[in-house]
């Protein structure tokens, strides 16, 4: 399927979760509860439509055709 | 020696309390400015700031290094901020993904006018913070330095009132002292003088005014040698509040000689 990710293009398996695209993304393996397997922190929100996926969300939620995510992370700044 | 042991004891335990939480550095640090991580992780140890700002920005896989991690491995308290939102809506939202990305319901909200000011839109300021308080967060309002509104954002619900001293960059330092003093004399929350500080002396002042801590960034990130800097700040905040304690001698308009004048030798 194709989606939007922090507004570029970007084509994913069909059964594709949050939890699959946050891994992808990020290069770790994130658990079921949303937390980065390694024990660090991942630090990164994800809004899929415009509406915040809660981290115990991310495995629940199958990302459809069209959606637009955007991905979050702390910078430096303020 | 007693007297010089309690007064030690009570500066080790005058600690910055916020939200239930205790902090034994009154400097809190922003992150924007600096050219590498590295060299920022050693300004923040350098400044002893155990609170330290972040923005929210798209995740990029090319970024080396999480600033996140760093402020956790330092043991430094993460304050992620709204930096950017122009209105209340985007505010409202970036402090959501903010609780879920780094775990915490304290944010430093900021919503600005224009790019020109980066002042606070006093407006958007206000719907924000009636909506994060309601919507759980603890809201640190950084706000103008406005005696009025700054009454008005604590009766809201915010957690801390941030008050700047001059625009954001400027390095102007406290442009209305007076108003800082009104704010702190009337507020029941934390006052961190946020914004507008240049060098050493206005954190002092702001210390000195009674404020309860100072928020500075680009006069650490951006000065030529930030760890020293960052190091002069530590010891400012620290020297203004003691100040602020001890009590200041008042202002006189003539001199007032310190020795004595009976007692003196007379020559011919």
């Amino acid at each position: 399927m194709n989606i939007k990710l922090n507004g570029a293009d970007h084509t994913l398996s069909d059964d594709a979760s949050v939890t699959t695209l946050v891994s992808h993304i990020t290069g770790r393996v994130v658990d079921s509860s949303g937390q980065a397997a390694d024990g660090r922190k991942i630090g990164v929100a994800v809004a899929r439509n415009s509406e915040v996926v809660p981290r115990s969300q991310w495995a629940a939620t199958a990302l459809a055709e069209g959606d637009e995510l955007e991905i979050v992370t702390a910078v430096q700044g303020g | 020696m007693t007297t010089a042991s309690t007064q030690t004891a009570s500066t080790q335990t005058d600690a910055l309390v916020i939200d239930g939480v205790e902090f034994g550095s009154r400097l809190i640090m922003g992150t924007g400015g600096a050219p590498s991580l590295d060299g920022l992780g050693a300004a923040l140890l350098a400044s002893g700031t155990e609170l330290t700002t972040v923005a929210m920005r798209r995740y990029s896989p090319t970024e080396t290094g999480s600033l996140f991690q760093l402020l956790v491995d330092h043991g430094i308290r993460v304050l992620p901020n709204t930096a950017g939102c122009f209105t209340s809506k985007d505010a409202v939202m970036t402090a959501e993904l903010a609780r879920e990305a780094l775990e915490t319901d304290w944010v430093k909200l900021e919503v600005i006018a224009d790019e020109h000011t980066l002042l606070p839109d006093a407006v958007e300021l206000v719907d924000a913070t009636e909506k994060l308080v309601d919507r759980g967060f603890k809201v640190f309002a950084y706000t103008n330095d406005d005696p009025v509104l700054a009454l008005r954002l604590e009766n809201l619900g915010a957690t801390a009132v941030m008050p700047l001293g001059a625009p954001i960059g400027t390095g102007l330092g406290i442009l209305n002292p007076h108003n800082i003093e009104l704010i702190v004399s009337r507020a029941s929350v934390p006052v961190v003088l946020d914004a507008g500080i240049g060098t050493a002396s206005d954190a002092a002042l702001a210390m000195e005014l009674g404020c309860d801590a100072v928020l500075l960034a680009t006069a650490v990130t951006r000065a030529q040698n930030p760890v020293q800097m960052g190091e002069a700040f530590k010891h400012a905040v620290i020297a203004g509040r003691l100040a602020k304690q001890a009590g200041r001698i008042p202002r006189r308009e003539h001199a007032l000689a310190s020795s004595a004048m009976e007692g003196r030798a007379e020559f011919l």
